[in-house]
């Protein structure tokens, strides 16, 4: 992929990023991703296992 | 089906995290539990090929990228500007979990090459490691490597992040410190 022609994209795409920046971006994508996954599960998940599970049991639970 | 109990509960504790996926491969929450849907039926249907104890997230992440992908092909036949249909719904997305100040992220994060944004997310916030995100998505390890650290190249270059303070919360501070002191 090429970079844009600020100047600081030359610096950087010569060395690695820093650890400061990299931790950055880590932090930011995982409170985004966290988000989501503190949800849990949605009940449409939970109906659906359920469902599929009972299948074969002949679906004698209420 | 009858699902063993132990398999049913890997499943479960797997949804989470597979959603988080699918919502960064889709930028749109209910496409994306479709997806996760049409995933838990494919494996569940599938899940005589699961080798009880292998790595149940693994097995499901692959699942639903290959699922993903398979539908992205199709709509990209469909519609020309699949990228930027993409990165225009996250746009338009009002921000989720009421976190404003990451939506300069998650733009930046949209614009990047699907490969990339993946591979990032795999090992950056799914937590996989290098191997099980190269398995999940078909490629050697190196590819991997390079396409996470081109991602985060990329990400630090639009959101033009060269040090801690850039990314502080407070932007008078951060004029300060990146516009007088540093420059």
């Amino acid at each position: 992929m090429e970079t844009t022609s600020r100047p600081s994209a030359a610096s950087r795409s010569q060395g690695r990023l820093g650890r400061d920046v990299q931790s950055k971006i880590g932090n930011q994508l995982r409170a985004i991703y966290d988000d989501v996954v503190k949800e849990g599960v949605p009940d449409r998940f939970l109906d659906l296992l359920k469902r599929l599970d009972r299948k074969d049991e002949g679906g004698s639970q209420p | 089906m009858s699902l063993d109990p132990s398999v049913r509960d890997a499943v479960l504790a797997a949804i989470p995290s597979l959603r988080a996926f699918a919502i960064s491969l889709c930028g749109n929450v209910d496409r994306a539990d479709d997806l996760v849907q049409e995933t838990l039926l494919r494996a569940l249907a599938n899940i005589d090929s699961f080798e009880p104890g292998s790595n149940m997230p693994a097995w499901l992440f692959t699942i639903l990228r290959n699922l993903f992908r398979s539908e992205y092909r199709k709509r990209r036949r469909e519609v020309e500007d699949a990228d930027g249909s993409y990165a225009q719904s996250l746009k338009s997305q009002p921000e989720q979990g009421g976190h404003v100040e990451f939506q300069e992220f998650r733009t930046a994060l949209a614009q990047l090459p699907p490969e990339q944004r993946e591979a990032l997310i795999l090992v950056g916030a799914s937590g996989f490691s290098y191997e099980e995100a190269a398995e999940i998505c078909d490629c050697a390890v190196g590819t991997i490597k390079s396409r996470v650290n081109r991602a985060r190249a990329r990400l630090a270059d639009m959101l033009s992040i060269e040090s801690m303070e850039d990314f502080g919360p407070d932007v008078a501070t951060r004029a300060i410190l990146t516009g007088t002191t540093s420059r």
